[in-house]
């Protein structure tokens, strides 16, 4: 695909905004094709790694996968071949996410979409792809996004209380390795023992020392004293192996500048 | 204190010209004199009772026994201060003529009590005016904060997007639209001040802000209302529901990629209307403590307002059926 022909990916779940800025779009950018509208989170990253396009618009408030957890999993996921598509977010109203675009200079619109202000954007947008920005600084922006949404600090959590039948097992914290989403779970994993607990890893990240435990992949928060030894393979993919545990952790894309040499 | 200090001062040339004008005095000694004495009574006062006073509510009446003090004793201080200026012995004047001295104590605390009353009541007026202020600012504040929950702003823009979209394209659909925003708007800015409407009118009120949502989100939201004629005219406070069908859209079928449906139906039970939303969305999960939290407890405390104890709200929610309202009120005779 060349930029004569630059590809596009609206995700909006109401209909009639979508097709209100493919509209605008096709006045203020005439050679930008839209080659697909998805309406939820999950489709826009599954269309986009799919079909690649130059430019996405991704609304913040969506259901499935929130705008920026859309573009986050798309970043994570996106092979290395082709530049990282040039992304603006769209918002009615969210005064907290507005601060936020503007602080990590990521392009936003506000709905009603107004022609001026999309010209704009098509404009630095038209740059962008000519520019061909490093993934890195918009891997930077994205984790200065998603610090600005993560919830305030809570009091430090003491024990990890994991039922077992009609037990409670305190779990100290000292003792986790390493937390992982899986499906509606969250595994805890000590040097002997597996738990399963319900609290969602955003609920839990808030209440985790940041210095004592990292998050290293969206579903992955690890304590950092219990990393041994940090690898990249031949793909460019970072692999950490642990002290006392034989599983290996991958680390994404979004969290591998934690793991440079000194 | 320094405002205070200056009108003691103008205070005390008045008297000084009084003095001069039907005594034996001079106009030069007199001021001095009267200057001597009376900022010895002001700073007395005026210090004393920023040390003895901390509450003006409680505390007041300790002026009256500390302006008579002030005036003794600052007449004494005053005096000897005066007479060390200008080297004279007035104060020999005490023990001779106890009458006049006395006469002159009189005078000077007839104007330190003057004086006092003016500053205090100036004092007095500049706190209540702060007051006022105060609860002024509060009152709309709380006003404010009230209509930005009832006019959601994401809700807002989103709806005015939709109809600018809609202009282009379907401007008889835009109308429709506009005018269903518009009796919206009306119902959510006079509501605060009604304290019942019929129930024909909030089931009319819930249908344009549902229609509004169904342009909004298209396909993905269904809804059914289910009024029986002969419970329409009953009055109940006005968007009573509003709460809990936002609630059903934000936080069951707005998260939800399929959407679902959402019905609102009233009934009768025996002496009792039973008002019910329900809705096939996600359920409320662990986000009730959120904003569906504040829209559950405005509801809830409407309710106690209107009927005390006996009317209720009960909620039922699982990820699998959704979210049910129950609200129960006593059948109005």
């Amino acid at each position: 695909m060349s930029l004569a022909t630059p590809t596009a990916l609206i995700a909006e779940d109401e209909p009639l905004l979508a097709q209100a800025l493919q509209t605008e779009l096709a006045r203020a950018w005439p050679a930008l094709k839209v080659v697909a509208v998805v309406g939820d989170g999950h489709s826009a990253v599954q269309q986009a790694l799919q079909l690649q396009p130059d430019v996405l618009f991704f609304d913040v408030r969506m259901p499935g996968l929130s705008g920026l957890d859309a573009a986050t999993r798309l970043a994570d996921e996106w092979s290395g071949e082709r530049p990282f598509p040039a992304l603006a977010f769209v918002t009615a109203y969210d005064q907290y996410a507005v601060q936020a675009f503007e602080a990590q200079a990521v392009d936003y619109l506000l709905k009603p979409v107004e022609p001026a202000r999309l010209q704009k954007t098509v404009a630095r947008m038209q740059q962008t792809l000519q520019a061909a920005p490093s993934f890195d600084a918009t891997l930077a922006q994205l984790r200065g996004l998603l610090r600005a949404h993560a919830a305030p600090a809570a009091a430090p959590l003491q024990f990890i209380q994991a039922s077992a039948g009609n037990t409670i097992r305190m779990v100290p914290v000292d003792e986790v390795l390493y937390f992982e989403a899986a499906d509606k779970y969250v595994r805890v994993i000590t040097p002997g023992h597996e738990y399963l607990i319900r609290t969602p890893l955003k609920e839990l990240l808030p209440q985790l020392d940041g210095q004592a435990f990292w998050q290293v992949h969206r579903g992955t928060v690890v304590r950092a004293s219990a990393i041994e030894q940090v690898t990249r393979d031949e793909a460019g993919k970072t692999w950490l192996s642990l002290r006392a545990h034989p599983e290996r952790l991958a680390v994404s894309r979004l969290y591998a500048h934690l793991f440079k040499p000194m | 204190m320094l405002m205070r200090a200056v009108q003691a001062a103008a205070l005390n040339t008045v008297i000084a010209l009084g003095i001069t004008l039907f005594g034996q005095r001079g106009f030069g000694a007199s001021l001095v004199y009267a200057q001597c004495i009376g900022m010895s009574i002001w700073a007395l006062t005026d210090f004393s009772r920023l040390w003895l006073i901390r509450d003006w509510n409680t505390q007041w009446r300790r002026l009256v026994l500390l302006v008579p003090l002030g005036v003794i004793i600052g007449n004494l201080l005053g005096t000897l201060l005066a007479d060390a200026l200008l080297g004279t012995r007035l104060h020999d004047y005490w023990t001779a003529e106890p009458a006049r001295t006395a006469g002159f104590l009189v005078m000077s605390l007839g104007a330190g009590t003057a004086l006092t009353y003016y500053f205090l009541s100036r004092a007095q007026l500049a706190r209540e005016r702060q007051a006022l202020e105060i609860a002024r600012r509060q009152a709309s504040e709380a006003r404010l904060k009230l209509l930005e929950a009832q006019l959601e702003p994401h809700m807002l823009f989103n709806t005015l997007a939709n109809l600018r979209a809609l202009i282009a394209n379907d401007p008889a659909r835009a109308t429709d639209m506009l005018d269903r925003l518009i009796a919206y708007l009306r119902a959510t800015l006079s509501a605060s001040r009604q304290s019942t409407h019929p129930l024909r009118e909030e089931f009319a009120r819930l249908r344009d802000y549902l229609e509004l949502m169904a342009v909004r989100m298209g396909p993905r939201l269904r809804y059914t209302l289910d009024l029986p004629e002969e419970l329409a005219a009953l009055p109940v406070p006005p968007l009573l529901l509003q709460p809990l069908v936002e609630n059903s859209i934000r936080h069951g079928l707005e998260p939800k990629v399929e959407g679902g449906s959402i019905s609102v139906r009233a009934r009768r039970t025996g002496e009792r209307l039973t008002l019910e939303v329900s809705d096939t969305g996600t359920g409320l999960g662990t986000t009730a403590s959120g904003p569906a939290g504040f829209g559950l407890a405005q509801v809830r405390e409407r309710l106690a307002t209107a009927y005390g104890q006996r009317a209720a709200l009960a909620l039922g929610t699982d990820a699998q059926a959704g979210t049910h309202a129950t609200l129960t009120l006593p059948y109005p005779s």
